[in-house]
């Protein structure tokens, strides 16, 4: 058996819903949808399928979209906890199945129906009591109960080690929202974001303001991931995993790592990074383009320090002359608008635009696209990985 | 002060004095329907439908164009923050019957129910009239939120060619707090009745360091064998794997680590915006609250604070923190 994931799995299908507000079905028939259609954009019908895997917050258990889908007998299912911080904790746990012959074709999948449902932004209460609460508790009666509120945290302590200015912020706001003008499964379709209207947006949480702040969506994405062997088989060109990790940080928090020595650095993704370019045997300048997870801006700049594309403190001055932008950008990033200005399905739409780009077919292609870096959530225990081309 | 039942009298004929009569002359809108107000509002609202943005996909479908969200029909003619003026120096006769119940200590509103009509779809260019009617003034009620009259208002907007676009009624309720109501005869049941903060909930690794908080000291969790302190607490020591936990009680002396200020959403039970701080205690670890005493635009990182438990008026004890002079 392999020693290593490298080179081991490959996503080889995609499925999505529309992204909208108000989808006005449930959540089990987005996912439903999401994954039938991965399934058969990979060429394969439901009866191929005998592994499936998805966010502990996903409502739809395994079964029942096994079920609804058609799937037949699994040999394969789990579930990854933190957030957003599963988004490719999901492919991790996909990759490891197939490439040990756990399962053959899994799909990784996430549905919610974030805006019509239950809206993360209106955060945490007391109202259910879980072991979970009580680490909430210490924050909840301060007021801290939602995500922006969190996030600001660090951003601020941030902002002030390193000197980034709000238009540092706007620049991962502004380049994000000009992919999403380009892209009609996008929210911001065609509406651009000027650096006025930016400064202008209310207040969230200091120093978040609205724009920084991702969308809430109803919708739902899925993968395929087989083997490189049988995805030669397949519809489509493989996207090849060919680095991908999971980690957890020293006195690591769900959403609240405030205790650590240094607070404006994300040391489980730096730790997710080590592992995933030397599984690899890649580095940040091997990569041509990025999705870098963005339910807030600041997040961005934080994690291109994380995966080493410029030093701490430097993303300010990284994402200066448009390195984040798809037209001769160094790292054409987000290119579907992100969840700033796409959509916000926990970071799994940006699995989907991953293998867009490795395919070749964003609606805001770059011309190099090699190697693309996916990351998950931020501030939870998180994961990411580097896809690329079959040769 | 409750009114005499010849007051009483004497209110309610003021009040139907104002019942089937017009608010004020009619009002026309500052600005004539248009796009950017509808985008502005369907950004509000999270409405992404074509037919209110897209001027290509509102052309093929049945609209033939560009038309304005109905719900919106009230926000051609509303008059923005001003209005807040009208109930001081009253301007129209829904102002007068407020100010007139607010002079009788019937302080409080809350508009209950709303229901709008539409008559046609408004386009760009169209340019909206109201004319706002005082359909009824209810008898005295008694409800949850306290005792008041019910105020209905019926709304017809027209265009420019006089002809109807849509109607609204409006329900609101003017009344003197439950609150306050109970505070004349028991002052108990007053404070229950005010929205609270989440409390904390209590399980093993935590009521501990609650019930210190009882006492009035801002504890911080040791391990009774070794010493080393943590926050949050935790029912082991990671440093020598002792299960025998204690605390002790911080100075309070602290600085700024990092800080947000809160403004949106805003729950019920809290002061916002909130000014949320984590404090590095002199002792070594951190602890996240809120600063008070200090405005917004005061609070920095380094800042030197105070901390003490201190009772809100929700009855909640906190530790919270001050700036240190």
């Amino acid at each position: 058996m392999a020693g290593t994931l490298h080179d081991q799995a490959a996503i080889v299908g995609i499925g999505e819903t529309k992204y909208t507000k108000n989808s006005g079905v449930s959540e089990l028939a987005l996912a439903s949808e999401a994954v039938r259609k991965a399934i058969l954009d990979a060429g394969l019908q439901p009866k191929d399928i005998d592994g499936l895997t998805t966010f502990l917050l996903d409502t739809n258990d395994e079964v029942e979209v096994a079920r609804s889908v058609g799937c037949g007998d699994l040999t394969f299912f789990s579930k990854i906890g933190y957030g957003g911080g599963a988004a490719i904790g999901i492919i991790h746990q996909a990759a490891m199945a197939v490439a040990t012959g756990a399962a053959k074709y899994v799909v990784a999948y996430r549905a919610l129906n974030g805006r019509s449902g239950q809206r993360y932004s209106e955060g945490v209460s007391g109202d259910i009591v879980t072991t979970d609460l009580i680490h909430w508790s210490w924050y909840m009666p301060w007021g801290l109960l939602t995500p922006a509120s969190w996030v600001a945290m660090f951003t601020q302590r941030y902002m002030h080690d390193f000197g980034a200015k709000p238009e540092d912020l706007a620049e991962v706001a502004i380049a994000t929202r000009d992919h999403a003008v380009n892209n009609p499964a996008a929210f911001f379709h065609k509406r651009p974001l000027t650096l006025d209207e930016y400064m202008d947006a209310r207040w969230i949480c200091e120093p978040l303001r609205l724009y920084d702040c991702c969308q809430e969506t109803d919708g739902g994405c899925a993968v395929v991931i087989t083997t490189p062997e049988r995805a030669k088989d397949l519809a489509q060109p493989a996207a090849l995993i060919r680095g991908v990790a999971q980690a957890s940080g020293d006195d690591q928090e769900q959403m609240t790592s405030f205790y650590r020595p240094q607070i404006s650095n994300i040391p489980e993704m730096e730790l997710v990074a080590k592992q995933m370019y030397a599984m690899a045997g890649l580095g940040p300048d091997d990569i041509d383009a990025a999705i870098i997870y963005d339910a807030f801006s600041s997040i961005v700049l934080m994690q291109l320090e994380s995966f080493g594309f410029c030093g701490p403190g430097e993303a300010k001055d990284f994402v200066k002359d448009g390195a984040l932008r798809a037209e001769g950008g160094r790292l054409p990033t987000n290119t579907h608008g992100g969840q700033l200005s796409e959509a916000y399905i926990h970071g799994v739409n940006g699995v989907v635009e991953g293998t867009r780009l490795i395919r070749g077919t964003s609606t805001n292609q770059p011309a190099k696209n090699e190697h693309v870096l996916v990351t998950a959530g931020v501030g939870v225990p998180t994961s990411a990985m580097i896809l690329g081309q079959q040769s | 002060m409750p009114l005499t039942p010849d007051q009483k009298k004497e209110l309610e004929a003021k009040l139907q004095e104002f019942v089937g009569k017009p608010i004020g002359p009619p009002k026309a809108g500052r600005d004539a329907v248009n796009e950017p107000m509808i985008r502005a509002w369907c950004d509000a609202m999270g409405d992404a439908n074509a037919a209110y943005l897209d001027p290509e996909a509102a052309k093929a479908s049945l609209h033939e164009g560009i038309v304005a969200q109905p719900t919106m029909l009230q926000a051609w003619t509303m008059d923005g923050f001003e209005m807040h003026k009208g109930y001081d120096e009253p301007v129209n006769g829904v102002q007068r019957i407020h100010k007139l119940l607010t002079e009788h200590g019937y302080t409080s509103v809350v508009a209950t129910n709303t229901e709008q009509g539409y008559t046609r779809y408004l386009v760009p260019g169209d340019e909206v009239t109201e004319e706002t009617v005082i359909e009824s003034v209810s008898e005295e009620k008694a409800t949850a939120l306290g005792i008041g009259y019910f105020i209905d208002t019926r709304t017809r907007y027209t265009d420019q060619n006089g002809d109807e676009l849509g109607w609204m009624t409006f329900r609101v309720l003017k009344f003197i707090p439950a609150q306050q109501t109970a505070a004349a005869d028991s002052g108990e049941t007053a404070a229950a009745a005010a929205p609270a903060r989440i409390k904390a909930p209590m399980g093993h690794d935590n009521a501990p360091w609650w019930n210190e908080v009882e006492q009035g000291k801002i504890p911080i969790q040791t391990c009774n064998q070794c010493g080393k302190l943590f926050h949050p607490p935790r029912p082991m020591c990671g440093e020598c794997g002792a299960m025998d936990m204690g605390y002790i009680a911080a100075s309070g002396k602290g600085t700024v680590h990092t800080f947000t200020v809160m403004h949106h959403p805003q729950f019920p039970g809290y002061d916002f915006p909130i000014l949320a701080v984590l404090i590095d205690l002199e002792e070594g670890t951190r602890l996240m609250s809120n600063l008070l005493g200090c405005k917004p635009e005061d609070v920095h990182i380094g800042m030197a604070v105070q901390g003490s438990v201190e009772e809100g008026d929700d009855g909640m004890k906190l530790p919270v923190f001050r700036p240190v002079a």
